[in-house]
């Protein structure tokens, strides 16, 4: 039976096992949201396309599915554009779907015609434009196998309106066959075998896990590697929830706003293993005083991440959940001599743990002015383990790094390598939809709520309990930060002047609203918002110029972290 | 140091804007860049020459293997190749010049493809080295135009580069 570009499309995302997608219709892709209303599939309707690519990304980073996100040409498909760099920096498996012109008006300057291929070119894992109705099955089939496998990403087709209205017989292949795409996911074993003499050389051993690790769900491979071996653990902002923070090995974050014990760790080491991590500018701070005296094994599906920044000893390209087993299979072969490294390197968890004594993760408390700091480790304690925080982007975002203790994979979902204000609401809209049974908070600062706030109604329109903190400040707080340590404190458009009264806010999109002023209120406001059904906006109005510290400087070293101000 | 890579691409719509957007993205440079369909018509052969320590050379042929429409990458840095390039010149020739310029043409093994009362224009095969020395004894001579293919490689021996190797 023939069907229709459009009925081809919708008949595929069932078939990838499809089941919600986040959206916002147009001109060009109205047949498409036509023919949606005949299918189960699940449609959110944000209030921004931008919204709606943040929100299949946490809806895939929360589940580990890909995220499916839909717009219309032309402005509907620029504006998923920060959302696609987004989900391309942190690796998000997803597919996102966009309307263009017929093709016989592609290159007119038709009304809302873009070039979004060309646009999202270096942004996208691959992208492809749809121009022949013949060939969409092929490519759908191609690009979920493309957004899922090896280093996950987003993949983008571009579907032009007749593309949608021509018909031809549909059989989904089974298969895939790309010649020029094959990501190396089984490890070489000698590879392994070298990794492994190492480990058994090494006596200051240091895990470095960043992202990989959570996207392959390896946190029980990851916590038997490091529990043999018994060598600290540090984590990136996205490898965070892949250890838990309470662990005696665990270090916490590492780099510009990473502990001083997890710094000096690295700094130290003999050996540090890098595990689905890429060195990025913010964890090595100066390469040249960077682990200056470790070996360094890398192990990484993605073999453009190896030797970029730093040099490498051992490269590994593979996959996590065939690298981590074959580690351990080869260890426990080793148990003597595994038994004597981890003896001998006894003094240097010793250090570790004196670093931790020295200068723990700390600030100030007041009786006067709610400490960010404070509100976040309060949220902590009230939360359930499995709650899934998300953030926006600046001191907030850091200050949730440093003091929000993770264990349970997946419940931290940030945007890390592009760094977006206004990820936070969406992404927690589209966690919640995945999980409509558990808490999922957003920790957001005044700044970055409001490049997102639309999407209150979202929240508010699908009955979506997403709790928004906001600790607010009137200030663009890490921008504010560096101009008051680098800039001889010239707060160049950093002071957010109009105040913004978030609770009227949140009741005009028919949510509710607590604000805290003082310390004594933090614990109640944040078990009141919590416990009030549907979306709460609480609003903490913290200390203006808190910094975050320790902090490295930009182009100095880790182990040269400022510890106070 | 100067490198000669080959890549074989998917012969489709929108690939080279991937190949040529991973160089300036990423700050790579691009010397030259000559591309054509190969003896198997649904790929084609690009030719880039390129300039870069070792560092960045194993970062741009990594990037180019990441490409899903690039099957392989060759750098023949380390192993034997032939290397051509064709020029065409437009050179202005008169009466006092056109014997010299046809005893420059004949030395190079140059062919003139056009002729006018005050023009010749000239073919030049050769290595890049050949058709730079062929233009700068040209070039006191009165040069109008000069078009450069880049150059394109093939690797010495029996071994062909195909997509199954």
């Amino acid at each position: 039976m023939k069907k229709t570009g459009s009925q081809i499309l919708l008949e595929c995302l069932q078939l990838e096992g499809v089941e919600t997608i986040f959206g916002y219709p147009g001109g060009t892709v109205i047949n498409l949201y036509n023919d949606l209303m005949d299918t189960p599939i699940n449609h959110i309707l944000t209030r921004h396309e931008q919204a709606a690519v943040h929100a299949a990304d946490a809806y895939a980073r929360s589940t580990g599915k890909v995220g499916v996100a839909l717009a219309t040409s032309g402005p509907g498909a620029t504006n998923t554009v920060t959302g696609i760099a987004t989900a391309h920096m942190d690796s998000t498996p997803m597919v996102i779907i966009t309307g263009q012109v017929p093709t016989p008006l592609i290159g007119n300057d038709a009304f809302q015609e873009a070039d979004i291929i060309g646009i999202t070119r270096p942004i996208t894992k691959h992208n492809y434009l749809v121009r022949d109705v013949k060939d969409l099955a092929r490519i759908v089939k191609q690009a979920f196998h493309i957004a899922r496998t090896g280093r996950p990403g987003p993949v983008l087709i571009d579907l032009p309106k007749d593309v949608q209205v021509a018909s031809t017989t549909f059989s989904y292949p089974d298969t895939v066959e790309m010649r020029g795409y094959k990501p190396t996911i089984t490890p070489n074993p000698r590879q392994l075998d070298k990794a492994v003499e190492m480990i058994l050389a090494a006596r200051k051993p240091v895990l470095y896990v960043g992202g990989g690790a959570t996207l392959s769900d390896v946190d029980k491979e990851l916590m038997a590697l490091a529990e043999a071996i018994q060598a600290p653990v540090t984590t990136t902002l996205m490898g965070m929830s892949s250890f838990p923070r309470r662990h005696p090995l665990s270090l916490g974050m590492l780099g510009m706003h990473g502990t001083f014990y997890a710094n000096m760790a690295v700094t130290n080491s003999d050996l540090l293993i890098a595990l689905g991590a890429r060195f990025d500018d913010r964890v090595t701070g100066k390469i040249a005083t960077f682990a200056p005296n470790a070996k360094i094994i890398h192990v990484d599906v993605d073999p453009t991440s190896i030797k970029k920044n730093v040099r490498v000893d051992l490269p590994v390209v593979g996959v996590l959940p065939k690298v981590l087993p074959g580690l351990l299979e080869r260890l426990q072969k080793n148990a003597a001599a595994l038994e004597r490294v981890v003896a001998a390197s006894q003094p240097w968890r010793d250090q570790v743990d004196e670093w931790k004594e020295q200068h723990p993760m700390a600030y100030k408390n007041t009786k006067t002015t709610i400490k960010p700091q404070y509100v976040i480790e309060k949220l902590c304690e009230l939360t359930a383990d499995d709650a899934i925080i998300t953030t926006e982007v600046g001191q907030h975002q850091m200050w949730t790094a440093q003091f929000y203790d993770f264990s349970v994979p997946r419940t931290f979902i940030t945007s890390g390598g592009l760094g977006t204000m206004g990820f936070g609401l969406p992404a927690a809209l589209g966690a919640q939809v995945a999980f409509t049974g558990r808490q999922v908070i957003d920790i957001s600062g005044d700044g970055s709520f409001q490049m997102n706030s639309q999407e209150l109604a979202t929240l508010v329109q699908y009955r979506l309990p997403v709790k928004i903190v906001i600790l607010n400040n009137n200030f663009l707080g890490m921008v504010r930060q560096w101009q008051q340590l680098f800039f001889d404190k010239r707060y160049s458009q950093t002071c957010m002047e109009l105040p913004i009264d978030f609770i009227k806010l949140a009741q005009a999109y028919g949510a509710e609203g607590f604000r805290a002023t003082k310390p004594e209120e933090v614990e109640k406001v944040l078990r009141q918002g919590l416990e009030t059904p549907g979306p709460v906006i609480m609003e903490f109005k913290v200390a203006r110029e808190e910094n975050v510290l320790p902090m490295v400087p930009a182009g100095a070293g880790l182990n040269e972290m400022v510890l106070a101000s | 140091m100067r490198h000669t890579i080959s890549i074989l691409v998917e012969n489709e719509f929108g690939v080279l804007p991937r190949v040529s957007g991973l160089f300036s993205g990423r700050g790579f440079n691009i010397e030259s860049l000559s591309v054509a369909p190969t003896l198997d018509e649904t790929i084609s052969r690009m030719t880039i020459v390129t300039y870069g320590d070792d560092r960045i050379l194993e970062q741009i042929t990594k990037q180019l293997n990441k490409l899903v429409d690039v099957i392989k990458v060759i750098d023949f840095t380390d192993q034997p190749f032939v290397e051509r390039e064709m020029a065409m010149v437009k050179i202005t020739a008169d009466m006092q010049t056109r014997a010299e310029i046809l005893r420059i043409v004949d030395i190079f093994r140059a062919n003139v493809v056009d002729v006018t009362p005050r023009s010749y224009s000239i073919e030049v095969t050769g290595a890049p080295g050949k058709v730079d020395a062929m233009i700068e004894l040209l070039r006191p001579m009165g040069l109008k135009e000069i078009v450069r293919s880049g150059p394109i490689v093939l690797g010495r021996g029996p071994k062909a580069w195909k997509n199954e190797d």
